[in-house]
């Protein structure tokens, strides 16, 4: 008997998941130690796509940090632009006009009813259910294709500005948003048809990762992975931001919480948001979407219309006689279309240049200048047209452009102070904390991202189940990697 | 497995924060340091020594009960401030709907302060991440590794004096020189299309 024990020794499995796999929703690494098929430990390492936003925020000024947002938490991109725009505005003492708060609600819970589609969506497909995949990117379609018509993108949107939003939404988004809010309840019906009762998802999600409401508390989680256990804790309601006052919702909670219970509370969740769009587009204020505050937002661009609008066939030319050879413009040049050598005069290369007019914007010898119509005209015959004097209405918008380049690299004059602000994304918390040196630049920027919390409980709700129970347990805490390594 | 949805209703202000700020000045007069109020958030500047008891006090008293640590992050301030770095301690409580923010000096020779993992089990990540990127050491602390950048990484990236770049092309992290000594061993090769 000894000696086949000897032979049959039992010991602890190591098994290496991810960076590469397709259950881990980005590039997680799960190290885990096992007794078997049970799971004795989980050591995730993260870290893979860290990309240094908080130093990037730092360097960069508020405005020029906007775009960054998006990059964190891509699959609600529109949420982690909001997050960051409140943060700031409420650092900055301003307020959005009453329009631009509802509209930046309306995304807002548009961007929660895609990103808990996509939770679905994958959550489902790791489990075994391929069909609900399928239908949740049908809807989920219909919102990127509602956010394109209002910004021109699907994912990375930077939408919402500082002060309220980038544009006025159109008629017609607000009538084929009205039409999904009036469908969509019954999509979902469709999608719980297919799990909410079946034998195969009832058994992979109850009882798995179960966490109390205490524990989930001093874990730090929040969101619809804390409600799961019974906790109504809902910035939205804690602390609203935005027009979140003033609709009427719920908040769903768990009582288990368990994963079958976190995937309820994600499912109502939807129809609440369903409701708040529709209670925005019923109640949508008429008036400005940006805020009147020249010192601390980004003025209309149709000032600078005349140089910057892109369906005018403008050419930019370098006068050789001003130009100093000073670089500016060659750095600042996106296309990398100006050539030349130092103290000697630049040339632009008329073929690569993309008439965007950030030379133009850089300029201090005023040999920059702007060829009205000279698009597609050859050196010699510009060089010529060049002497001209420049119209009017193109001197003005020069001085515009000149201003808002410096403004936007330099960043607004905000009080010295820190503050932390959060709001609720589809995934739970999201806070900003600035420290603030008197400077157009955040002196720290630092993110609170819910996916690095909601990632740190991964080894306390996967100890003691099967292997397959860790895929629904990464499925049912909600993370993207982008914004847990930032 | 029953999920119901609740109403809440907007939410009573908690306890005003100076009050707060107050109550632990009172607790624990040789702590404090300062208190600092802007746009309606106070911050309590204390000493690093008994910040474990401050953290168990806020978390423990009924009438506080600080159970949900929002956030916990460093600041460097190199060359503005004598004690070089902060710890920040956002605080917030479910129950009472108040929140406070406790920040902690730490000097710049030898940085450690005593961890608060005892107190919040999710600070725990928070404090590796403060480590990684300050090189502020929890004393305590169950496992304090770096979390964001590799293990064998030189340098705390978000301190003040940390290149923006990142360090000079041939100091680079062993990793990255690897990989672009490999993608140049594979550029001489001809792939067919």
């Amino acid at each position: 008997m000894e000696q086949v024990e000897k032979i049959f020794e039992t010991r602890e499995l190591n098994v290496n998941m991810g960076p590469q796999h397709p259950a881990t929703h980005g590039v997680l690494r799960l190290v885990l130690d096992m007794d078997g098929e049970i799971i004795a430990k989980v050591t995730p390492y993260i870290g893979y796509l860290h990309r240094g936003i908080e130093k990037l925020g730092e360097s960069l000024s508020f405005f020029q940090a906007l775009p960054l947002t998006d990059r964190m938490d891509y699959v609600s991109a529109m949420s982690n632009n909001i997050g960051y725009v409140v943060a700031v505005e409420k650092l900055f003492d301003i307020e959005a006009p009453e329009r631009a708060k509802f509209i930046r609600t309306i995304v807002g819970e548009m961007s929660r009813i895609s990103n808990h589609l996509l939770w679905l969506a994958t959550h489902a497909l790791d489990i075994g259910a391929m069909t609900v995949f399928l239908y949740c990117f049908r809807e989920r379609e219909w919102i990127l294709e509602l956010f394109e018509m209002i910004c021109g993108a699907r994912l990375t949107v930077t939408y919402p500005r500082i002060g309220g939003v980038r544009n006025d939404v159109p008629q017609e988004f607000l009538d084929s948003l009205y039409q999904f809010t009036d469908e969509f309840p019954s999509r979902i019906l469709e999608y719980e048809t297919l799990i909410d009762k079946n034998r195969i998802w009832l058994k992979r999600t109850i009882g798995i990762g179960v966490i109390s409401a205490e524990e989930a508390v001093n874990w730090g989680l929040t969101g619809p992975t804390l409600r799961g256990s019974g906790v109504p804790y809902d910035v939205r309601k804690h602390a609203p931001y935005d027009a979140y006052d003033k609709v009427d919702f719920e908040v769903p909670i768990g009582t288990e919480g368990d994963t079958y219970d976190r995937y309820r509370c994600r499912m109502l969740e939807m129809r609440q948001s369903n409701k708040i769009i529709r209670q925005c587009i019923e109640k949508l204020p008429p008036g400005p979407v940006m805020a009147d505050a020249p010192k601390f937002t980004l003025q209309p661009k149709d000032k600078m219309f005349p140089i910057t609008h892109p369906t005018k066939a403008h050419a930019f030319y370098i006068k050789e006689k001003a130009c100093k050879g000073c670089g500016m413009c060659l750095r600042a040049c996106p296309a990398k279309a100006i050539f030349g050598e130092k103290k000697k005069p630049h040339t632009i290369k008329q073929e690569l240049c993309l008439g965007c007019a950030t030379c133009f914007a850089t300029c201090k010898f005023k040999a920059l200048t702007i060829v009205p119509g000279g698009k597609g005209l050859s050196d010699e015959k510009l060089a010529e047209l060049a002497e001209a004097p420049l119209p009017e209405e193109f001197t003005k918008a020069q001085e515009h452009l000149v201003k808002h380049f410096e403004f936007v690299r330099r960043g607004p004059k905000v009080p010295e102070g820190e503050i932390y602000v959060a709001t609720e994304v589809p995934k739970g918390e999201l806070g900003f904390y600035f420290v603030s040196d008197g400077t157009g630049k955040p002196y720290r920027m630092r993110v609170r991202a819910p996916s690095f919390v909601h990632a740190g409980v991964l080894p306390r709700l996967s100890v003691g189940h099967l292997v397959a129970d860790v895929i629904a347990v990464i499925g049912t805490i909600d993370i993207v990697l982008g914004e847990c390594d930032r | 497995m029953a999920v119901v949805e609740v109403r809440i209703s907007l939410p009573y202000k908690g306890k005003d924060p100076t009050e707060i700020a107050e109550k632990i000045k009172e607790k624990f007069p040789d702590e404090v340091v300062d208190v600092t109020n802007f746009r309606d958030q106070v911050s309590v500047i204390v000493k690093k020594g008994r910040i474990v008891d401050i953290c168990r006090y806020l978390h423990d008293d009924p009438l506080l009960l600080f159970d949900h640590l929002q956030d916990l992050c460093g600041v460097d301030y190199h060359a503005k401030k004598d004690p070089r770095f902060e710890v920040v301690y956002n605080l917030y409580s479910i129950r009472h709907h108040h929140k406070i923010r406790i920040r902690a000096q730490v000097p710049e020779n030898d940085p450690n302060i005593r961890t608060v993992t005892a107190i919040w089990v999710g600070a725990n990540w928070h404090e590796r991440e403060c480590f990684d990127m300050f090189g502020i050491v929890f004393k305590g602390h169950p496992d304090l590794r770096r979390i964001l950048l590799p293990e064998d990484w030189e340098g705390h990236p978000l301190r003040k004096d940390y290149p923006l770049k990142g360090p000079e092309p041939e100091k680079d992290w062993h990793g990255f020189i690897e990989v672009l000594n490999r993608s140049k061993e594979l550029k001489e090769y001809e792939w067919e299309e």
